[in-house]
């Protein structure tokens, strides 16, 4: 913390107002929301509420649905996790390892970043459209690919089209965290140690690990969340709802189903979700890694 | 010589990855310069057609048939003004928000610290429908208040900017102080300026942010006079290749700003000196 600070008076509450106000009103009275549909029920004719404890989160948790899409979203973020990790590692090695255009490689991988989901996602369904997909016809000659029948191609269709700009995001910030390795460790370790590989697994992949932890929490996050608009103009949850994630099941039992007490308790097992999983991240692994 | 082999290895895989990346936006982009009647006997392309300037035109301004109320020309007006809608917003709020957290010694500031930073684990998408029944009852649905503000209730930057006020010099207040300078003054005239990079980075991120929501403009925007142009894409109708062009159209904007101020963006981002 700073030594030399102001002391507390209004002014600080003007500071703050504009920030806090915003949050107050529309997030935190919509959480408060959330919880009070969560633990009520509405009637079948929408004329009144009943508070009901703990029957909406019985409900998921009886619900075999929630269970599927529960399974997905964890497949899904560890997947989609492990492949644009690699594939942004990968990338932003060969892209630190060369001298001349290492700009214009940060230029072109960059870009895919700045696309949205949804957009990713009405694009990846023309590669994967029955009637003129690219995608559809290579892999249906090689084992009758059918991602609308096919629970396993369904998942290689999402994958594929949530990995595609992810990558970007891990490149960016791998190459970041190597570029701040000092020179000198590098130069230390190629005297003690001839052999890259192995000097890239023993030396440089623990310097890296504050960044691969952070991407691993922007990973699954992404995975989470914004892969919503992906699925929503890809599979729809097809074949029949096993590519749902959480969110998106949340969505649609609350949009379609007008469900609002089952909505707000997956809201709520969600919100549990990502808290478990950010103090796991700072629990457990804060802890055990090299900061340079 | 094993340095030439290694670096054209690394040559070789950058190229391969830039392939991933740009094919498939390419033949989009190519299938959308042909007509619709070439995609539906052919299928997708990779050599530029002749209807570029057909296609697109028409998607641009063609209201009536191909959307019912809007074209895509007032879309991108929409998609702008909400971006920068929730740039401005988002930063300017975090910038000051930020301020308060670090420059000022409190009692409470353990707990506003708390208050504000736990909201970054609860994203709109969990607390979509009770945003849109407040946004109801406070008659904001179909506005571009509507669309901007709860899409800016996020304190994202605000870390950022405590980050980067952390690493500001204490000697640089104590100085300011020395000068007479109050703690306007002292925000106004040192410490933003001192920020610009981060501004301009946090800026960016927020832009792309916004231009990019989905979910949030298709739930609160029943007036198609308020639709954005990602959101659009789920709306929009008709030919194959007018589809084609309109999602080119789409990501040229965030792209485009990316690619032009990536250097803003990375230094900001990554504190680079």
């Amino acid at each position: 913390m700073k030594k030399v600070q102001f002391k507390s008076s209004y002014s600080q509450y003007l500071f703050l107002a504009p920030q806090l106000g915003i949050l107050l009103i529309f997030l935190y009275w919509p959480i408060i929301q959330t919880f009070r549909d969560a633990f009520t029920m509405q009637d079948a004719f929408g004329f009144g509420t009943q508070f009901v404890w703990f029957d909406n989160f019985l409900f998921i948790f009886d619900d075999p649905a929630y269970w599927i899409a529960f399974k997905f979203t964890i497949i899904y973020s560890f997947v989609i996790t492990l492949i644009t990790a690699s594939i942004g590692l990968l990338l932003a090695v060969q892209a630190n390892n060369v001298i001349h255009g290492k700009s214009a490689y940060k230029t072109l991988l960059i870009w895919p970043y700045a696309i949205a989901p949804a957009v990713v996602g009405v694009m990846a369904n023309y590669f994967f459209s029955e009637r003129f997909g690219l995608l559809y016809h290579l892999f249906n000659n090689l084992w009758g690919f059918n991602w609308y029948e096919s629970v396993f191609d369904s998942y290689i269709y999402l994958i594929i089209a949530g990995s595609w700009k992810q990558i970007s995001a891990n490149f960016i910030f791998f190459l970041a965290g190597l570029q701040a390795i000092q020179r000198s460790v590098i130069e230390a370790s190629m005297i003690d140690c001839k052999n890259s590989v192995r000097r890239f697994w023993t030396i440089t992949f623990p310097l890296l690990m504050p960044t691969t932890f952070f991407l691993i929490i922007i990973n699954i996050t992404y995975a989470f969340f914004d892969t919503f608009g992906i699925i929503d103009t890809t599979t729809i949850g097809a074949p029949s709802g096993e590519t749902r994630t959480l969110v998106y099941k949340a969505y649609m039992d609350g949009f379609r189903g007008l469900d609002l007490g089952s909505a707000g308790a997956q809201s709520i097992m969600m919100m549990f979700i990502v808290l478990f999983i950010t103090i796991f991240q700072f629990r457990y692994i804060e802890g055990r890694i090299h900061y340079n | 010589m094993t340095r030439l082999i290694t670096s054209g290895f690394s040559h070789f895989i950058l190229f391969i990855g830039i392939l991933i990346m740009i094919v498939p936006v390419w033949m989009i982009f190519a299938s959308s310069t042909h007509t619709g009647l070439t995609i539906n006997t052919h299928g997708l392309q990779m050599f530029l057609g002749d209807s570029f300037y057909e296609n697109y035109m028409r998607v641009l301004l063609y209201k009536g048939g191909f959307f019912k109320e809007i074209t895509a020309l007032k879309m991108f007006l929409n998609s702008f003004i909400m971006a920068t809608g929730v740039a401005i917003l988002s930063v300017i709020t975090s910038l000051m928000a930020a301020y308060a957290l670090v420059y000022y010694r409190t009692k409470y500031a353990t707990l506003l610290f708390w208050i504000i930073f736990v909201t970054i684990l609860v994203p709109l998408e969990l607390r979509i429908f009770p945003t849109y029944s407040v946004m109801a009852e406070l008659n904001l649905v179909n506005s571009y208040f509507g669309l901007i503000v709860p899409i800016s209730a996020s304190a994202i930057a605000t870390l950022f900017f405590r980050q980067f006020y952390k690493t500001v010099p204490d000697e640089l207040l104590e100085s300011a102080k020395l000068d007479g300078a109050n703690t306007w003054r002292f925000f106004i005239d040192f410490l933003v300026p001192l920020s610009k990079t981060m501004i301009v980075a946090m800026l960016i991120f927020m832009f792309v942010f916004g231009y990019n929501q989905y979910l949030w403009p298709l739930l609160v925007t029943s007036s198609e006079q308020y639709w954005t142009v990602v959101m659009g894409l789920k709306m929009m109708s008709g030919s194959i290749v007018h589809r084609f062009a309109f999602v080119m159209m789409s990501m040229v904007p965030p792209i485009l700003i990316i690619i032009v101020l990536q250097k803003h963006f990375i230094k900001g981002v990554f504190q680079d000196k």
